[in-house]
């Protein structure tokens, strides 16, 4: 009989890895990447290390420059959170662009037509808070229908409800809701439709990190979100134990979508003070690395929105500082999220090479 | 009637670009991987296969340039790019075994800021547009075919009045079609996808069938960014205006039903929809909301697809799973 060599690397499955390691393993792959982003900065003819200089000074060198990049951070992080119970549903909403721009647009409706009239500030801010939800969780819940129902691809789905939420913006901003004719501009609320500063920045960052607890509350000590991770898990497994798994999946697309709209209410209640088609500007996707960055953490997630509102941020300040593109940032993202799916590789398996003994198994 | 076959006529050129990214996200799924960044390959192919001939051109000096040399340079230079996007795409779905919707995600943030990145930095050092000579601009437009076919009525228009990337997109769809279903190694390529289990147990090599379809799709799909770039956008890098192509290429993949002679017709018509806004006007319709229509359509098609469950019309069976041996 012919020998067979064993080969040189083999692949076992790990049982179990310790947390702490696991968690080792995940921040070490995210230097990779950091490391990994210094070439496109090396391609544009600068010093990664002055370049990261930049990006960090450029984000957090001032007060000033804290608050924006918190403004940054405050959407990312909300809208990670509202990702989160989907992705652990492995349901692919892709859509928080178009949940966030509708619950914008249901939000200032209220503001432009309720604003001027007088309405108290604190009434406008529960009716606009829960119009936005609202809006997002229509948004969210006509996929999620689709999805439960016929099985309808929910990746594209959610992506198409983007062009069209900013479809309707566009139309909103050039028609009924104009400010001067021609100008395409939506006028600013009034006042008492805006949201309040609390140390310089909209309070909007005081009701993400409340939903942080709640959502983290949500996902690990309730029934739905232990039925979320059962489906996320195998969907037969919760069929088989009797969970209503559409129903489930609607239900999950509707919060998800109503957090993403509560974010919208923010960004054109906080950060914006009126609606333009940009309200969103591409944080939908952005979240989608800070939650699967985080692992689906809750807390987790305040640090990572913050690296990348600071690469963001920051990679503004390159672009005017050494001439290096903005768009550094993106690839940045990009790396680190291909980091971050590679080194599961090694958090769940062992790699053996040939001539090592087996007695540590 | 008239307005609707200029309309078709003048779809060719978006539709093509379409039936590239189609025709490439369809040769990978048909090995099981799900390959959602084809955005950001077309992206990538979109300003590489600008760059290739715009420093084709500045080497040799304006108006030297060969035209075939730089369109040849044009599919190389946005062909090996996307390859290279589904080898890595392969490696991490693949041989480190992540998730693959992710990873597509992933690959989309990626692509779309190395072309936003590529192309800025070329837009600095030239100080102006990236953009080619007049004389390679027609290169790439060419509508070669002689003028006694164009002036059939209807057909012509539609048909021969196209450039020579709308009749490459129909020889693609058609080889591809053979190679699926006529060949020994498509037929392989398919059984990989729909059940790597049994293809596995027959022998076949699952890790080569998946990295080589998957980088030769990513390979087509990046040249109908490049197509994009150079017809519709008319040579000149304009960062956000390939947006959204190439998820409305994912989405064409199921209308099709992961078939290439689809791609075909159903690439025209959507790119009929997408430019139908300024051909044919609707009176007192917003055009805002116009513009919105190739994406309810696309919906629309989803849901209708999805209801009817019709057997022969299905994704590859292990579409989107990841294959391990071990796990068996």
């Amino acid at each position: 009989m012919k020998e067979v060599k064993t080969p040189l690397i083999r692949l076992a499955k790990r049982d179990g890895i310790d947390p702490r390691k696991a968690w080792a393993i995940r921040i070490g792959s995210i230097f990779v990447a950091l490391i990994l982003g210094m070439i496109p900065i090396m391609l544009a003819g600068q010093n990664p290390f002055v370049s990261y200089g930049v990006i960090v000074n450029g984000a957090l060198g001032k007060a000033s420059y804290i608050r924006q990049t918190v403004k940054r951070a405050i959407p990312l992080l909300g809208c990670a959170l509202a990702i989160a119970p989907c992705f652990k549903m492995r349901f692919w909403n892709i859509g928080a662009e178009g949940q966030i721009t509708m619950g914008a647009i249901f939000a200032s409706y209220f503001a432009i037509h309720l604003g001027p009239k007088g309405v108290p500030a604190f009434l406008m801010f529960i009716i606009m808070c829960l119009a936005g939800a609202l809006g997002g969780a229509i948004w969210g819940f006509i996929p999620g229908f689709f999805k439960a129902k016929y099985n309808t691809n929910e990746t594209l789905f959610t992506l198409m409800m983007n062009y069209i939420a900013i479809g309707i913006v566009r139309w909103l901003q050039g028609g009924p809701w104009e400010g001067r004719p021609g100008t395409q501009i939506i006028p600013m609320f009034t006042e008492n439709a805006r949201l309040p500063n609390v140390f310089g920045i909209y309070c909007g960052w005081i009701v993400v990190l409340i939903m942080v607890v709640l959502v983290h509350i949500y996902m690990n000590f309730t029934k739905h979100g232990y039925e979320v991770a059962v489906i996320g898990d195998s969907e037969n497994t919760a069929r088989y134990a009797g969970m209503n798994v559409g129903w489930i999946m609607m239900r999950t697309m509707i919060l998800s979508g109503a957090i993403c709209g509560i974010v919208g209410w923010m960004l054109v209640s906080g950060a914006n003070g009126t609606l333009n088609s940009d309200v969103a500007g591409g944080v939908g996707f952005t979240a989608i690395t800070v939650a699967w960055l985080s692992q689906l953490n809750s807390f987790a997630m305040i640090a990572i929105a913050m690296m990348l509102a600071i690469i963001g941020k920051g990679s503004a300040t390159l672009q005017t500082k050494l001439d290096v593109p903005a768009s550094v940032a993106e690839i940045v993202s990009g790396i680190l999220l291909f980091c971050m799916l590679a080194c599961e590789f090694f958090i769940n398996y062992r790699i053996i090479f040939r001539h090592k003994k087996e007695a540590e198994v | 009637m008239n307005a609707v076959v200029l309309l078709f006529a003048a779809a060719g050129a978006y539709g093509t670009a379409l039936m590239f990214g189609t025709l490439g996200e369809i040769l990978t799924e048909k090995s099981g991987n799900l390959n959602l960044g084809v955005e950001g390959i077309m992206y990538m192919g979109g300003i590489f296969g600008l760059l290739a001939p715009n420093l084709y051109e500045s080497a040799v000096g304006a108006g030297n340039a060969n035209h075939l040399v730089a369109i040849i340079l044009a599919i190389l230079a946005s062909f090996a790019i996307g390859a290279l996007a589904g080898a890595l795409f392969s490696f991490i779905t693949v041989t480190m075994r992540a998730n693959q919707n992710v990873t597509g995600l992933a690959m989309t943030t990626f692509g779309t800021g190395v072309a936003k990145f590529a192309g800025e930095l070329r837009r600095l050092k030239v100080g102006g547009y990236v953009t080619l000579s007049n004389d390679l601009k027609f290169a790439f437009d060419n509508h070669f075919m002689p003028q006694f076919l164009k002036d059939i009525p209807v057909l012509g228009k539609i048909v021969f009045d196209q450039n020579e990337f709308f009749y490459l997109g129909i020889i693609l769809a058609i080889v591809m079609h053979l190679f699926l279903t006529k060949t020994k190694t498509g037929l392989y390529l398919r059984a990989v996808g729909e059940s790597p289990v049994t293809a596995d147990a027959a022998g076949i090599n699952i890790t080569k069938y998946k990295y080589i379809a998957t980088a030769v799709g990513g390979g087509i799909s990046a040249i109908g960014g490049m197509i994009y770039t150079m017809t519709t956008a008319g040579c000149v890098w304009i960062e956000a205006s390939i947006s959204g192509t190439g998820w409305l290429a994912v989405a064409l993949v199921i209308f099709c039903t992961w078939r290439p002679l689809n791609a075909i017709w159903s690439s025209i018509l959507f790119g009929a929809l997408m430019i139908m806004y300024l051909r044919i006007i609707v009176p007192f319709f917003p055009i805002e909301l116009y513009k919105i229509l190739p994406y309810v359509v696309t919906i629309v098609v989803l849901v209708i697809t999805s209801m009817r469950n019709i057997k022969d019309k299905q994704p590859p069976a292990s579409l989107g799973l990841n294959y391990f041996r071990e796990d068996r």
